[in-house]
């Protein structure tokens, strides 16, 4: 399954992972889920809210350690990772919440980002001061700037509006155009996935495990509403299928 | 200007006081304020504030340090909390006064056994106050370092003590006036100098004049530490804060 005979940068075999319910006994949130991703490839999770996609990542992320399987990251396995919440320091600019997670980046390397991610005017407000739409651009700008091996995006997009969620997922393209890295994104919304993604992967409902590996092979820039529409049909073939 | 009015309403209510006490129980503003100008003049009065004051600062230090290191160990380790709790109930239970004297008859009438004294007293306000601080650190920023991988000492003046500065102000807030009522009765027990020693002084004279006048000029000090020191601080620690609409 290793896309063009590449060794896998990011291997996830989980066996199970489970969650002790409040009264007693257990809840199982994924089973039998694996998945691989090669150097450089944008993958995005799809699937039902609830269905343990954030649980996912947290293993990935090294946050949750209690599960059974194995999680390969890729070599040196710097993370970058925009958590659903943007998770900035309150009590330090914009710039500081950057230069703190990414200590080695270059002056000029920053200048660009925030350019980039268009927070140059922003750099010494502090997160407060900041719009919701803003403070996901920081988060973004943040989990880029330590240069990653991989990076991890938990729904980078939800609860903003379609011209933000657009600026953002603009800013994240260009990024990436720019410094090629392995990315794995979390979303329930499959046309900013399809929109995204150079492979899709659909989860079932929880306990979650995947029940398609779609690569996407029309380039980014190429994909028209059309190709977005037959993917998107494609996906609901398989969900139907998957029961 | 309301605490103007304040202040002005205390001296008249002071001075209608003293007619009515006689000067040998209460004397009046004046006499207090005289007295005041005649130990400054004679150089004692700043001698002991400073004698005291020093005292102040190493115990507060000491204490302060001691205690935000024992209280965010407590607040972040179960392990610690269930080691530490014995040991601060004890010593939160211990009176003042056993201390300070447990104190110089085991280190004798020294310097250090007076400050180690004022300080233990301290000690375990800041440990519980900083402790229900490290309690509620924010988990989000933790997963947040742990994820970008930043250093101990990142963690430590980035993300934990912006979290614990109010607790660590509150502290620092109740902790000075306290440390330094503790200081004066160190002062008079064992000390050779300092306004608790010139009070002590006083108290065997029943010069009233003298205890209320030494009394009035360190509250004076600590009113001036207080708005120059404690609260710009405090508007620095939260600068970051929206101020409220």
């Amino acid at each position: 399954m290793s896309p063009g005979g590449a060794p896998a940068q990011l291997d996830v075999r989980i066996v199970q992972k489970t969650f002790s319910a409040t009264l007693g006994g257990t809840r199982c949130v994924i089973a039998d889920l694996a998945f691989r991703l090669g150097y450089g490839e944008l993958g995005a999770l799809i699937g039902p809210s609830g269905c343990g996609k954030t649980t996912l990542l947290r293993i990935i992320a090294g946050l949750d350690r209690d599960y059974a399987g194995t999680v390969q990251l890729p070599r040196h396995g710097k993370l970058g990772m925009m958590f659903q919440e943007p998770r900035l320091l309150p009590w330090r600019t914009v710039e500081e919440n950057v230069q703190l997670a990414a200590p080695d980046a270059t002056p000029d390397a920053l200048a660009a980002l925030f350019d980039i991610a268009g927070l140059t005017t922003h750099r010494r407000h502090y997160p407060g001061e900041l719009s919701f739409g803003l403070a996901r651009r920081v988060a973004l700008a943040r989990a880029f700037a330590v240069e990653p091996d991989l990076l991890l995006l938990d729904e980078p997009f939800g609860s903003l509006d379609s011209t933000l969620a657009a600026q953002l997922g603009q800013a994240l393209v260009e990024l990436v155009v720019r410094n090629p890295v392995t990315t794995l994104l979390v979303t329930h919304d499959i046309d900013e996935a399809i929109g995204l993604a150079d492979r899709l992967f659909l989860l079932s409902a929880s306990p979650c495990r995947v029940i398609g590996d779609m690569p996407i092979e029309i380039p980014r820039s190429a994909r028209t509403p059309l190709n977005v529409a037959a993917v998107r049909a494609e996906i609901v073939r398989i969900r139907d299928q998957a029961g | 200007m309301l605490r103007l009015i304040s202040l002005g309403l205390f001296i008249v209510v002071w001075t209608v006081a003293a007619q009515f006490a006689g000067p040998r129980l209460l004397p009046a503003p004046q006499a207090v304020a005289l007295a005041l100008f005649a130990e400054a003049s004679s150089g004692a009065l700043f001698t002991n504030l400073a004698a005291t004051l020093a005292r102040v600062a190493a115990a507060f230090a000491i204490a302060m340090t001691l205690g935000t290191v024992a209280g965010l160990a407590m607040g972040r380790s179960r392990a610690a909390d269930r080691f530490g709790d014995p040991w601060l109930v004890v010593l939160l239970n211990l009176p003042a006064l056993v201390i300070i004297v447990l104190a110089y008859i085991w280190a004798g009438l020294t310097e250090t056994a007076a400050i180690a004294a004022v300080a233990l007293n301290k000690l375990p306000l800041v440990t519980v106050t900083v402790r229900e601080g490290a309690r509620s650190l924010d988990r989000q920023f933790d997963e947040m370092a742990q994820v970008f991988r930043m250093g101990a000492w990142t963690r430590l003046r980035h993300v934990i003590m912006p979290q614990l500065a109010p607790y660590i102000a509150a502290a620092a807030r109740s902790g000075l006036s306290l440390v330094w009522k503790i200081v004066l009765i160190v002062e008079l027990l064992g000390r050779s100098n300092g306004v608790g020693f010139e009070i002590g002084v006083a108290f065997q004279l029943f010069d009233v004049t003298l205890i209320l006048a030494y009394a009035l000029a360190f509250v004076a000090v600590m009113l001036v530490i207080e708005t120059f020191l404690v609260q710009p601080l405090e508007r620095h620690v939260s600068r970051w804060r929206p101020s409220p609409a």
